[in-house]
């Protein structure tokens, strides 16, 4: 039963885990825009100029 | 990897500090858009940053102090974008709230999982030491979660407790609170019961059904957040060098100059200085018909210019405006409506005390019974939280979050659960003319008049302008499926019309030279003249949906503002009893009459002058096209321009309520098996979180059902 000592601290420190990356993806804004992070990954991106074309 | 987000933050810090702007971009629909806006603006000289986003069809702008709201504005247009100012969303508190209730929903549900866990090894067998070990972790991650994420419940318990009333909360926090504490003593002690698991459980689930209310209005809340704005919040104010700049309408002052363009809305009372043109005051009276306006006359705050651009001199703005009484006298109609208590909390009333006595009754059974104060104790406990209205708390925010989301796809958003109830009691309709029963803009009457050549070349022409004609005329022709033609050097001159070439043929709009009667303009190609008329038609579905609304029992009517003749004709076509030319104080008077009569009324509106009636009616509904006032006011807001939304809300409203009422019934039922359990004493821990769960499942599955019902189209 000595795991026990080990695998319940790992379990809470995961979950810990979890919910910390949860936090901090409420804090920086990662829920702000749900259906344009799934649009954008339609953009077709043109290299690396930024100010690329405008006729996407 | 995904498009490139541009990063707001770092790139001004090395020029001079940047400031940030927002705009609201309704046209936004594709990837494509995004894009197009983000690498459009980027190329700016003077923006470091665009970040859009896509949810809330806004922009957010980093920009040069030198470049004005205006230059950002002209650039969207040019990118093909109809933008406005984002005005400080005066509903942004909604998004903290909905933050705290996930963020106790999130610690809720880690507590929720590890103490199961433990519970799970428990109920499995786990005896002697091991089982005091894992109560005591339990009770170790229990406490401080329970602290946490219980605080909504008991916040809002204790306010109810100061008031001498008592809500939903009230049992559901002593549950928790009594479950924590008998389960800690017997933690110490060393018992073989101990309700961890069942209290955070309780907790999950009742926060799941909050976020899910808290999520159902901030989603129609900034929805119409983005509808907002496109009335006169601001002005170009003629400096004194003769340059230009723009203020915002609370920053107007007497005296100044405006310069208000066509299709512009005035943000403060003014007398024109120059210009002579055509003015839509139907937002402040309802009237219907556009009139004339020259040197001298004064044109009040809400009205839209419909003609040339003129020079307007600020007599009254902000708080001396006609809006302002206006604004009066909504507050004082809204405040009839705060006194409405919602379905959730009527239910309290009864449920508390009944399940408060039957856990004190059991107790005082069990003591003469002979049990010993503990264990009596310890039955009560159970009684609780086996009552404990997991599934009542989860009953009316499931339901009426399915009927929400449902009609936002039909195109209803509905600002909160309470009007939904609401909705459901309606027995009358009453609808304000201008604006809701018809367009409320100007529409082309008869297009076939013209040829197929002539409405590509119109199409062409008025799509490239912003006038509130050209706007009615392209958003009429492309409804009719029309091309637009290709056009060279399309040119706008402001107050007379638009001119362009088709293969060298000369091709115009412009404004009729000789003034007739009622708005029009005049279609030349080459030296082919053709008069196009407009008019402000009724909405294509308003007759089914008054018939629908009279299948369900609704007697409608209309209260407008404008002329008797105007409305008598409207009535006569629609077969409605009417009332003419009311004023904002008339229209709250007659509803007064009606709820005194024990009528509850629904009120249909978009103007200025319809906002005391929005703000002071049962429940009310404002047409997209209305005004910031309105919309505000209103319970709910349609877009689009069909009415159809209305009478299916109703519908949706009145499903919601009957699978509400069956929630409720479910949820007697299951307290009628499980509390004589509890009564007697047979109640473990186990058995209380199965029950739990499973009473929430069925809630939570029969609410799912509205989402088909409403999905159909009639009933």
């Amino acid at each position: 039963m000595t795991i026990l000592g080990f695998l319940i601290p790992l379990a809470l420190l995961m979950g810990l885990v979890g919910l910390g990356a949860f936090f901090w993806a409420m804090k920086s804004g990662q829920f702000e825009d749900l259906d344009g992070a799934a649009n954008r990954i339609l953009i077709d991106e043109d290299g690396d100029d930024p100010d690329g074309d405008r006729n996407s | 990897m995904n498009a490139p987000v541009p990063d707001l933050t770092a790139q001004g810090a090395a020029a001079q500090p940047c400031i940030d702007s927002r705009f609201t971009v309704p046209g936004m629909r594709c990837a494509g858009c995004i894009g197009k806006v983000e690498r459009g603006l980027a190329a700016v000289p003077g923006v470091a940053a665009a970040r859009v986003n896509f949810s809330a069809k806004r922009v957010a702008v980093s920009h040069d102090p030198a470049l004005t709201g205006d230059d950002i504005l002209e650039e969207l247009r040019k990118l093909g974008f109809e933008a406005e100012r984002a005005a400080e969303n005066p509903l942004g508190r909604d998004d903290a709230e909905t933050r705290r209730l996930l963020r106790a929903l999130a610690v809720a549900g880690f507590g929720m999982m590890n103490i199961m866990l433990l519970s799970v090894s428990v109920w499995a067998g786990a005896g002697g030491e091991t089982r005091e070990l894992f109560h005591l972790l339990s009770a170790l991650i229990a406490i401080p979660v329970i602290a946490y994420a219980g605080r909504p419940f008991f916040a809002s318990a204790l306010m109810a407790l100061r008031y001498r009333r008592t809500n939903m909360d009230v049992p559901i926090s002593i549950g928790v609170l009594l479950a924590t504490g008998m389960s800690l003593y017997e933690t110490l002690t060393g018992g073989i019961h101990a309700y961890f698991d069942g209290a955070v459980m309780l907790l999950f689930f009742l926060l799941a059904g909050r976020v899910l209310d808290a999520m159902m209005r901030s989603r129609a809340r900034s929805g119409i957040a983005a509808l907002l704005g496109r009335m006169g919040r601001g002005a170009h104010v003629l400096e004194t060098d003769g340059s230009t700049r723009y203020v915002e309408a609370d920053r107007l002052a007497a005296g100044m100059v405006m310069l208000v363009a066509a299709g512009e809305a005035l943000a403060a009372d003014g007398e024109i200085l120059e210009g002579r043109t055509t003015v839509d005051s139907s937002m402040l009276t309802g009237e219907s018909d556009p009139r004339p306006a020259g040197v001298g006359e004064t044109i009040h705050a809400g009205t839209i210019n419909l003609g040339n651009p003129v020079r307007v001199r600020v007599t009254a703005a902000a708080q001396d405006t006609a809006i302002a009484d206006i604004a009066r006298l909504m507050d004082e109609a809204g405040q009839s409506r705060s006194r409405y208590v919602r379905i959730a909390d009527k239910a309290a009333r009864y449920y508390a005390p009944a399940v408060h006595s039957l856990a004190f009754l059991s107790f005082c059974g069990w003591m003469l019974a002979g049990a010993g104060v503990y264990q009596s104790l310890l039955i009560a406990v159970a009684v609780l939280i086996i009552t404990c209205p997991c599934a009542l708390g989860l009953a009316v925010p499931a339901a009426q979050v399915v009927a929400a989301s449902t009609l936002m796809k039909r195109g209803l958003l509905i600002k909160d659960g309470s009007a939904l109830e609401r909705l459901a009691e309606v027995d009358e309709a009453l609808f304000d003319k201008t604006g809701t029963l018809t367009l409320g803009e100007p529409r082309p009457v008869d297009l076939t008049e013209l040829d197929a050549r002539q409405r590509g070349l119109a199409l062409a022409l008025a799509q490239a302008s912003r006038h509130p004609l050209s706007r009615g005329l392209a958003s009429a022709l492309r409804g009719a499926g029309v091309e637009p033609a290709t056009l060279d050097d399309v040119s706008e001159t402001a107050g007379h019309g638009m001119n362009g070439h088709c293969a060298d043929e000369p091709v115009a709009l412009l404004r009729p030279e000789v003034e007739a009667g009622g708005l029009a303009v005049d279609l030349l190609v080459g030296d082919v003249r053709k008069r196009i008329a407009f008019a402000d038609p009724l909405r294509p579905d308003v007759r089914e949906t008054l018939e629908q609304l009279g299948e369900q029992g609704i007697v409608s009517a209309i209260a407008s503002g404008d002329r008797q003749a105007a409305v008598a004709q409207v009535a006569r076509e629609l077969g409605l009893f009417a009332t003419a030319a009311m004023r904002p104080a008339d229209k709250l008077a007659l509803l007064e009459r009606k709820a005194g009569q024990g009528h509850k009324v629904l009120m249909i509106g978009d103007g200025l002058n319809d906002g005391p009636a929005l703000a002071g009616a049962h429940v009310s509904i404002a047409p997209g096209g209305a005004s910031d006032v309105s919309q505000q006011a209103a319970d709910a807001v349609f877009v689009g321009d069909r009415l159809m939304p209305v009478s299916l809300a109703i519908r949706v409203a009145r499903a919601t309520m009957r699978v509400v009422r069956q929630n409720f019934a479910l949820a007697a039922i299951y307290n009628l098996f499980a509390v004589p359990l509890a009564i007697f004493g047979f109640v473990t821990p186990l058995l209380a979180a199965i029950a739990m769960s499973a009473s929430s499942l069925i809630v939570v599955g029969n609410s799912l059902r509205l989402a088909r019902a409403a999905g159909r189209p009639a009933a």
